[in-house]
């Protein structure tokens, strides 16, 4: 607990990487969580095949923890592979935290990995052969 | 600074709350949110350990000494909490889980016999999700219309379009007595009677009032009030819908089952009489019990003490929140027309990022919507910080909390 507010989160929440939306994104999404108010929403620009994050930003209100995690993973998945997000879990975000978060906060800095799993979820069910 | 208070003893009151003494994250608790639940005196557990312990068994069945004794006890603390809110009768005061259940008793007992499509009821913008989720299932289900008691810039309810909203059309009005969010100490009174001259029946959400303040329900002459024993010392799951006599005769019951019943044939059932026809099934009769405990120990304080206290912390609080920069406190600054809860928000810092640096410090406060999500939308905010007191706060603890403000605004260079 001790350190979870450092140096590195607060940076992330002053100068969030990927803040902003894309023009030609290929698919977006938005959730809030009700019981803070968080509100996230990614962008996401995919490569020809589709099978590859090209380009990536988030906006979007809220606690430190929600918009700091959500700057952590844009840095973590631009320009990997979808199946590399798709394999995303609560612990790797946690480890992007890095401190330990209790039950509450775990909900807050999940926000933007759900807002991402769920719009690409969305991209791939529209976009089914 | 603890000697300005001459209302309690407060260092003496502490010594009966165990779980004050607890230390969190390594410092000292201070636990400032009794209005979400408060903490319980050794006084109530013990009425819990003793009904569980001695001579238990279930209520109204047997014809045994156990029963009888035990029924016993849980008719003498509904005679206790009908004397504490100033009930005329016992029978006036029925059991349930908690405010919420209260109030959706109301909504489908009474709500669903008595109002047609077309109907109203009026509410206010500052209800808690208890007092207002219910109604609006109620309006889409039956055609009811909602209209609402707007706000004044102050937090305060505005009662000068009180008449106009007021129509014949009205069937029910319900008002928190006490704001969770803002404060706002309600005068039910007028509204109750300006409400009983057009027919309608009124409901008192008396959540964050009867644990705080003295109350009596015969004078106010309400319909209804509804109150959680988890607020105001006692156990949870136990809570309790005053209603008015002929008002709870009038009205079919709300769940079926044992108890309630007066007979049954294979073909045919008659209700047992308020308040056990709304009390099916095996009550929480312990708990109710161990209530019963709690508004003895409430009411041996007194409670026009207990709200005198409380005045004081609020004052005390809302002057010290005052001297922060980029506080800004929900609601009214008056500490007269407030109850124990001060909701505020810190410029720059996410009411949770505080909670969360706070509880760093020991310091347990509320954040979020507080379960006022419509008035919070009204008031342009997604969330805030709440800080609660009761009998047991002391003014070092308000002390504690503004500086653990500072220090969470240090931490996130605000
Ligand atoms: C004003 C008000 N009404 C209703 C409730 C609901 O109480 P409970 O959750 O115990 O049913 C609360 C509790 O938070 C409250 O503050």
């Amino acid at each position: 607990m001790e350190d979870l507010y450092r140096e590195n989160l607060l940076d992330h929440y002053e100068n969030p990487r990927h803040h902003g939306t894309l023009e030609h994104a290929d698919f977006s999404h938005e959730e809030s969580n009700p019981l803070c108010g968080d509100r996230i929403r990614v962008d996401v620009k995919l490569s020809e095949d589709g099978s590859q994050i090209v380009d990536i930003a988030f906006s979007g209100d809220g606690c430190i923890i929600s918009q700091a995690s959500a700057s952590m993973l844009m840095e973590e998945v631009d320009g990997k592979p979808i199946s590399d997000v798709q394999k995303l879990e609560r612990q790797d975000i946690l480890d992007l935290v890095g401190a330990p978060l209790t039950t509450a906060r775990v909900k807050c800095a999940l926000l933007g990995l759900k807002v991402l799993k769920a719009g690409l979820y969305q991209y791939l069910v529209d976009h089914q052969d | 600074m603890e000697d300005m208070i001459k209302s309690l003893d407060v260092a003496r009151i502490r010594q009966d709350f165990p779980a004050l003494n607890e230390r969190v994250n390594g410092r000292p608790l201070v636990f400032l949110d009794s209005a979400a639940s408060s903490q319980k005196p050794v006084q109530m557990l013990a009425a819990l350990e003793q009904a569980y312990r001695t001579s238990y068994a279930n209520v109204h069945r047997g014809v045994y000494y156990n029963s009888e004794r035990t029924t016993d006890l849980y008719d003498q603390a509904r005679g206790k909490i009908a004397r504490f809110i100033g009930a005329p009768a016992p029978e006036n005061v029925v059991f349930v889980r908690n405010a919420t259940e209260a109030l959706n008793l109301v909504a489908y007992s009474y709500g669903r016999h008595f109002l047609r499509a077309g109907d109203e009821i009026l509410l206010t913008e500052l209800e808690h999700h208890a007092n207002f989720v219910p109604w609006l299932v109620l309006a889409r289900e039956r055609g009811v219309r909602l209209k609402f008691i707007p706000l004044t810039p102050q937090g305060t309810l505005d009662l000068s379009k009180l008449d106009e909203l007021l129509t014949p059309r009205v069937k029910l009005v319900t008002f928190a007595h006490v704001s969770n969010v803002l404060g706002t100490i309600t005068d039910p009174k007028p509204i109750i009677d300006r409400a009983h001259a057009i027919g309608a029946k009124v409901i008192v959400d008396g959540c964050q009032a009867a644990p705080h303040m003295p109350v009596d329900v015969g004078a106010l002459d309400c319909d209804f009030y509804a109150l959680s024993g988890h607020k105001m010392l006692g156990p949870t799951g136990i809570g309790v819908l005053y209603g008015k006599a002929e008002v709870l005769d009038a009205m079919p019951p709300f769940m079926t089952g044992g108890d309630m019943i007066s007979n049954v044939s294979f073909d045919s059932v008659s209700w047992n009489d308020a308040p056990v026809k709304f009390e099916a099934g095996t009550p929480a009769f312990v708990e109710a019990i161990g209530l019963g405990a709690a508004v003895d120990y409430l009411a041996a304080l007194g409670m026009d003490a207990v709200r005198a206290h409380e005045r004081e912390v609020v004052a005390y609080a809302l002057d010290r929140l005052s001297e922060v920069p980029g506080a800004t406190v929900i609601g009214p600054t008056d500490p007269d027309i407030r109850g124990g809860a001060v909701a505020f928000t810190i410029k720059d810092i996410h009411p949770h990022d505080l909670g969360t640096l706070l509880d760093r410090e020991g310091v347990a406060i509320r954040a979020g919507h507080h379960c006022a999500q419509p008035l919070h939308t009204r008031l342009g905010l997604t969330a805030t910080a709440r800080a609660s007191f009761y009998i047991y706060t002391e003014l070092r603890e308000v002390d504690a909390l503004i500086e653990a403000i500072y220090k969470a605004k240090q931490v996130l260079r605000k």
